[in-house]
């Protein structure tokens, strides 16, 4: 016991180092930065500086914040535009990762065990291989003679989608709303798949059998039993694909088009074109909100897994 | 149907959706690879097979330049977000309670789905008031680095926290009853069992750094141009061989690194229970 109080002492005389130092780094490095954002959005650039919010002159203590961004980017409706198309897109991709990833993780999790770690493997991979030069890639496969190209348009897809208005005109399937999600729903599929996974490996399959034992078909014990158990899982992988889907810049830049501006792109131009970062920070500002009911969301299941988890 | 053959069905649905899933995973990949050997300028039409991309990519100072500094940033960053992240897993998981454990907890997984905009301009406005105030840091190597290891941290410590909290306390407690000092526990017990996490954790955040673009843009200066930010800018303009050529040199040689890595990983982990076992059966 005596030793056990010195571990525990020894652990307590660390602690504040332990604690203190990433803490301190993220505060730092993560949290101040925001508030410096926060800042820079409502200030008035100078030239080349920005202007103090609040200033002492003559016994006059003046405090001056520039709304101008905020209401510009209420009032302009290109940027609403752009907010909803974000939005949009981001909802969109969700929902496709969650249909095409659900089944996929729950076959993954009822394979036989020996081949479960190859799979998992297997799903991994690519997302060690570069995302940048996968995403590229997508463009080779969808441009005119690309192998995914002839295919749809071979199969006569093109025209459905089409149809849909999910790209110009058939026969064109780069820079539309289609190579867009398409980019995304592959970049982000494995990040719904994993957390899918993990929570439908550990379910109890006695209760899966109880469930058939008192007479329900499997469609019925899927409905009621697994999908309700998986919750957890389907939240922490939807809201790993649509938080960051929602500032993604790389895909729409390198597979979107002229129609499909997200505010990821806005916010780029506006700070590397047009150099308005007083702006640029108003927007992210913007897209911080819209993120932030989704990103509580996935902190809160993100710290009860890692509780249940011990 | 009957039974048997429902059954037969469900399982070919399911082996035919993975497979299906799969191709689409790797369909991308083999396509790069497969175009870094096509002998024509226009990306897409077919004209034989040529090695002349990946003779060229040696003569390609631009992205060799590029590939030296992503490599230089990917380690640092590697081995800051491991040191890091395994005193902020720690934190988490053996220091239950303090003071503001909720804000920590939330910063540390903030940056795995934040959108790398954000992380990216905040960032930098920091940074530049920070230089503007002192005259340090420019912008450049140093400033990509500090960017990435957010992002690290993040990574590393959720694959190191994992771990941590699977690890049997009892293993601990039997050390010390048996008469180890405090830091001999942690440095022959509870080290040894997190050193897998760690390592996995390091080439995760490698790889993740060796690819960055969006961070890297914000906070690169003149002159500190890495891999993906040159890839990135010929990708923009269009496609290009000696994308595809850089591309499959990456693949092959992550793909190797990870799958040797795994393979070592987890014989040591399968050495590691054997001798487990053994201990706990004298």
């Amino acid at each position: 016991m005596k030793r056990l109080t010195a571990f525990l002492g020894w652990l307590r005389r660390g602690r504040t180092a332990v604690i203190g130092i990433p803490y301190l780094w993220l505060l730092v490095f993560f949290l101040l930065p925001f508030l410096i954002l926060a800042k820079i959005s409502v200030s008035e650039m100078e030239t080349v500086q920005f202007k103090d919010l609040v200033t002492y002159r003559d016994g006059l203590l003046q405090l001056s914040i520039k709304l101008g961004n905020y209401v510009f980017i209420t009032q302009d409706e290109l940027y609403w535009r752009t907010y909803v198309a974000s939005l949009k897109y981001a909802a969109a991709t969700t929902v496709l990762c969650l249909g095409i990833g659900y089944p996929f993780a729950y076959f993954m999790a009822r394979a036989k065990s020996t081949v479960q770690p190859a799979l998992l493997m297997l799903v991994m991979l690519p997302f060690w291989t570069s995302f940048l030069l996968r995403v590229y890639s997508w463009k080779a496969l969808l441009s005119e003679h690309g192998w995914v190209a002839d295919l749809l348009i071979a199969s006569g897809a093109d025209q459905l989608l089409a149809a849909a208005g999910l790209i110009t005109a058939p026969g064109k399937l780069m820079n539309t709303p289609f190579s867009l999600v398409l980019g995304m729903v592959y970049t982000y599929l494995p990040f719904m798949v994993l957390p899918l996974y993990g929570n439908l490996a550990k379910m109890d399959l006695r209760l899966l059998e109880a469930a058939a034992d008192l007479g329900a078909t499997p469609w019925v014990t899927f409905w009621k039993i697994t999908v309700p158990l998986s919750k957890a899982g389907i939240i922490a992988g939807s809201m790993l694909v649509f938080i960051p889907c929602v500032g993604e810049f790389v895909i729409p830049e390198l597979l979107g088009g002229p129609e499909t501006m997200m505010i990821g792109r806005t916010m780029w131009d506006e700070f590397f074109s047009n150099n308005d970062w007083p702006m640029a920070s108003a927007v992210a500002v913007v897209m911080i909100l819209l993120i932030i009911v989704p990103l509580a969301i996935f902190n809160k299941y993100q710290a009860e897994a890692q509780e249940a988890g011990r | 149907m009957s039974r048997g053959t429902s059954a037969a069905f469900n399982r070919r649905f399911a082996i035919g959706w993975l497979a299906a899933g799969f191709v689409f995973l790797y369909l991308p990949i083999v396509a790069l690879v497969v175009y870094s050997f096509n002998d024509s300028p226009v990306a897409n039409v077919w004209r034989g097979f040529t090695l002349k991309w990946y003779a060229a990519l040696a003569e390609d100072r631009e992205l060799l330049a590029g590939l030296w500094l992503s490599v230089k940033i990917a380690f640092l960053t590697a081995c800051g977000s491991v040191l890091l992240g395994t005193l902020a897993a720690f934190s988490l998981v053996k220091y239950r309670r303090f003071t503001g454990r909720t804000v920590f907890n939330g910063m540390v997984n903030a940056p795995l789905v934040m959108p790398e905009v954000v992380v990216g301009l905040s960032l930098l406005l920091m940074l530049v008031s920070v230089q503007r105030a002192i005259g340090f840091p420019e912008r450049g190597m140093m400033t990509i680095w500090l960017g990435h290891l957010l992002l690290g941290l993040a990574y590393a410590t959720v694959v190191i926290q994992a771990r941590l909290g699977e690890l049997n306390p009892q293993l601990e407690e039997a050390a010390m009853d048996l008469g180890a000092r405090p830091h001999q526990v942690f440095r022959l017990v509870t080290l040894p069992m997190i050193t897998q996490s760690m390592l996995s954790a390091w080439l995760l955040t490698f790889t993740l750094s060796l690819d960055d673009v969006v961070l890297s843009a914000f906070l690169s200066g003149p002159g500190a141009t890495t891999m993906p930010l040159v890839i990135f800018s010929r990708a923009r303009l269009g496609l290009s061989p000696s994308v595809n050529a850089i591309a499959t040199v990456v693949v092959v040689v992550v793909a190797i690194g990870v799958v040797a890595a795994s393979y070592a990983i987890a014989r040591a982990e399968r050495r590691r229970q054997l001798e487990m076992a053994e201990a706990t059966r004298h």
